[in-house]
């Protein structure tokens, strides 16, 4: 359960939103909407606790994140503008690091597993510096298809440079996330075909 | 620490190890400005065997305090770059230890190499052979207490304009009493003098750096990523 | 209760600047006074120095300076401190308008430093340990309003200025400490500015009639800086714009 209560956010010398609130159960997938410079990427950022707001809080089952802290962040993936992967790493390389970051227990096999799943197959060797724009976009991706027991994802923008068939994958793995009763926050400008029994509709920028 | 966070904590260290042995320049270029900067004093201010060897000392560790905030830059800003940094923030470790780990590689790539060179440097300018050890103890002991409490600097001026010449404002006035203590300790060496209480005087330092320069670094990553 | 409300209703920036504007002159004109009688003790009442004749007055500034150089670090890192802490913003502009009237005072330390040192050794400058101690507290000082400067988000400004005076105040007695080794160590010499004359009594009322004076300017002087900072960073409040000078 995820709930934002009276968000504020300032960006410079700009009031981006105020009063901004939502709750979201387990299985919500919830569509932030709004042109550039609205605040979205500050919202995500807000959620996953990179940025304070200017007023009001988020809370996780009930508690503060930021009291919450790493036991927050264990349940959570986030996904930002950049695709956070180290060019002179291979894709196997840099999910290997991510999960270890998290916690987690990673093995190669896992790692090319989820690489494949996103169409990387036979790139998974290669330093991501040799990979095209999209290719790097989906390296970044791969670490959702890790994440299993995973409570919220906040993805920003994650369809950008990606072509038909990485769309649907990634679709799929939202898909499947929220399936398995996670949460997914995202924007996004395309238009998302996710089945989701749950959906809410944020709008920023009104 | 649970397994977890150690296994977090060593993935670190190797990652950045892994990442500078892939671009190796890094690793010899401040090895390079060191070597180059300790020999430009005999250029400035001449090849006298006993004026050098009474600014030996000095020069050696002014050279490495320097080559240290010149490699400070490497520390955060690549990661900045990419959006690692952001990844490694949420990661649900402990900051100060993820920065401690990150400290730890950044010695072993930029401070151990100066560590390993400054007595060859030190016969250059005539210094006795005992006095070749100490030197290399008190770098031992103050290159990472120089790469702790640069990392602060380094994590407060991430991303700022004027960077490098702005972190060397911040770092080197906190640089000061390892300098002291560790030329210090070289110069009572070389009189005659007992070097324990410089060395211990270094050692402490490096311990508070240890224990209290990670947090205030996580500090300043939080804030530098707002 | 009523009492602690009433003072903590001053920080806010709106009202904590009508404040400052109407107490900074009382402020300016105790220094005034206190600068004209410390002076007056400095010249005419304190008796000439048997090894150092005259020039050994200049003590009369630099100390008063010196300490209060120390202090003022030590004020301004405290309400960076709070702002860190309590996320308030006019203890982070405090601790901004503090900084330059510190790093004045450093200033001014180390210039009568080097007034008394020719005179009296020969030389404009001296390694001893409370003028090197004091370079070095000038470079703290310039450390942090160059980093508040290079910093565009104000509170992004505000929170790194904190974390450094922070550290920077935990350095400065380890600095004091190893910089008083060092000279201990190389000088031996009998030029020493920490060695000053022996404190006659009325040495060091005087001296403590500089500091209060300087105290009070540098009150006067926060509070004034202090102003002009709240305007700029609150321009675009309704407030701001409805003061008589700005609603042109």
């Amino acid at each position: 359960m995820l709930e934002a209560i009276g968000l504020a956010c300032v960006r410079g010398e700009r009031r981006l939103f105020r009063d901004l609130a939502f709750s979201l159960a387990p299985g919500t997938l919830l569509q932030v909407h709004g042109p550039n410079g609205s605040g979205k990427t500050s919202l995500l950022r807000i959620l996953a606790g990179v940025l304070a707001p200017a007023a009001g809080e988020v809370r996780w089952s009930g508690r503060r994140i930021g009291a919450l802290g790493d036991e927050y962040r264990r349940q959570l993936a986030y996904v930002g503008h950049q695709n956070a992967i180290k060019d002179d790493l291979s894709g196997v390389e840099n999910l290997m690091v991510s999960e270890r970051l998290a916690g987690a227990d990673a093995t190669v096999a896992l790692a090319r597993a989820a690489l494949a799943r996103l169409g990387l197959k036979g790139f998974e060797d290669v330093p991501t510096r040799a990979l095209s724009q999209g290719q790097k976009r989906r390296a970044a991706l791969a670490r959702l298809a890790f994440r299993r027991a995973c409570g919220l994802w906040v993805l920003d923008e994650p369809f950008v440079a990606l072509d038909a068939t990485a769309v649907r994958e990634v679709q799929a793995l939202v898909g499947d996330q929220l399936a398995a009763g996670g949460m997914v926050v995202l924007t996004t400008h395309q238009d998302v075909a996710i089945r989701a029994p749950l959906q809410q509709d944020l709008r920023l920028g009104t | 620490m649970s397994r977890g966070t150690l296994g977090a904590f060593t993935c670190m260290v190797r990652r950045d190890l892994l990442l500078a042995l892939r671009r190796r320049s890094e690793i010899v270029n401040t090895l390079v400005f060191f070597v180059i900067v300790v020999s430009l004093f005999p250029l400035g201010v001449g090849a006298e065997p006993a004026l050098l060897r009474a600014i030996a000392p000095g020069v050696v560790w002014v050279a490495a305090l320097l080559a240290s905030m010149l490699a400070l830059q490497r520390l955060f800003a690549g990661d900045h770059a990419d959006g690692t940094l952001e990844q490694i923030v949420l990661a649900p470790q402990p900051l100060g230890l993820m920065v401690g780990a990150k400290v730890l590689a950044h010695w072993l790539i930029a401070g151990l190499p100066l560590v390993l060179i400054a007595p060859l440097l030190g016969l250059q300018f005539g210094l006795p052979a005992a006095s070749l050890g100490i030197l290399a103890a008190s770098l031992a002991l103050g290159t990472p207490a120089l790469g702790f409490i640069g990392a602060i600097g380094a994590a407060l001026t991430l991303g700022l304009r004027g960077g490098g010449v702005l972190v060397s404002l911040l770092v080197l006035p906190l640089y000061i009493p390892v300098l002291i203590f560790g030329a210090g300790a070289v110069e009572a060496g070389a009189s005659g003098l007992a070097v324990g209480a410089h060395l211990s005087l270094l050692g402490a330092f490096l311990v508070v750096a240890l224990f209290f320069a990670p947090w205030a670094t996580a500090a300043a990553l939080r804030i530098a990523l707002e | 209760m009523t009492t602690r409300s009433n003072w903590f209703k001053y920080a806010a920036p709106n009202a904590f600047y009508p404040l400052a504007g109407a107490t900074a002159p009382w402020f300016f004109a105790a220094a005034a006074v206190l600068a004209l009688a410390g002076l007056y003790i400095a010249f005419f009442v304190a008796p000439t120095d048997a090894q150092q004749g005259e020039a050994y007055r200049i003590i009369f500034i630099h100390v008063p300076a010196a300490w209060m150089s120390m202090f003022i670090y030590v004020v301004m890192a405290f309400w960076a401190g709070v702002g860190l802490a309590f996320n308030t913003r006019l203890s982070s502009m405090l601790a901004s308008a503090l900084a330059p009237t510190g790093a004045l005072m450093t200033l001014i330390a180390l210039w009568t430093g080097a007034l008394w040192g020719k005179p009296t050794w020969g030389t404009w400058w001296v390694w001893d340990a409370r003028l090197t101690s004091e370079l070095i507290l000038l470079f703290l000082y310039i450390g942090f309003i160059a980093l508040q400067a290079a910093i565009d988000e104000p509170r992004r400004a505000d929170r790194a200025g904190a974390v450094l005076a922070l550290v920077g105040v935990v350095n400065v007695p380890i600095i004091y400490f190893s910089v008083q080794w060092w000279n201990t160590l190389h000088q031996g010499a009998s030029v020493s500015m920490t060695r000053s004359p022996s404190m006659a009594a009325t040495m060091l009322v005087g001296m403590l009639v500089m500091v209060f004076a300087f105290w009070m300017y540098s009150i006067g002087a926060a509070l004034t800086r202090v102003r002009a900072i709240i305007l700029e960073r609150e321009r675009l409040t309704d407030w701001v714009q409805e003061l008589p000078r700005v609603a042109q």
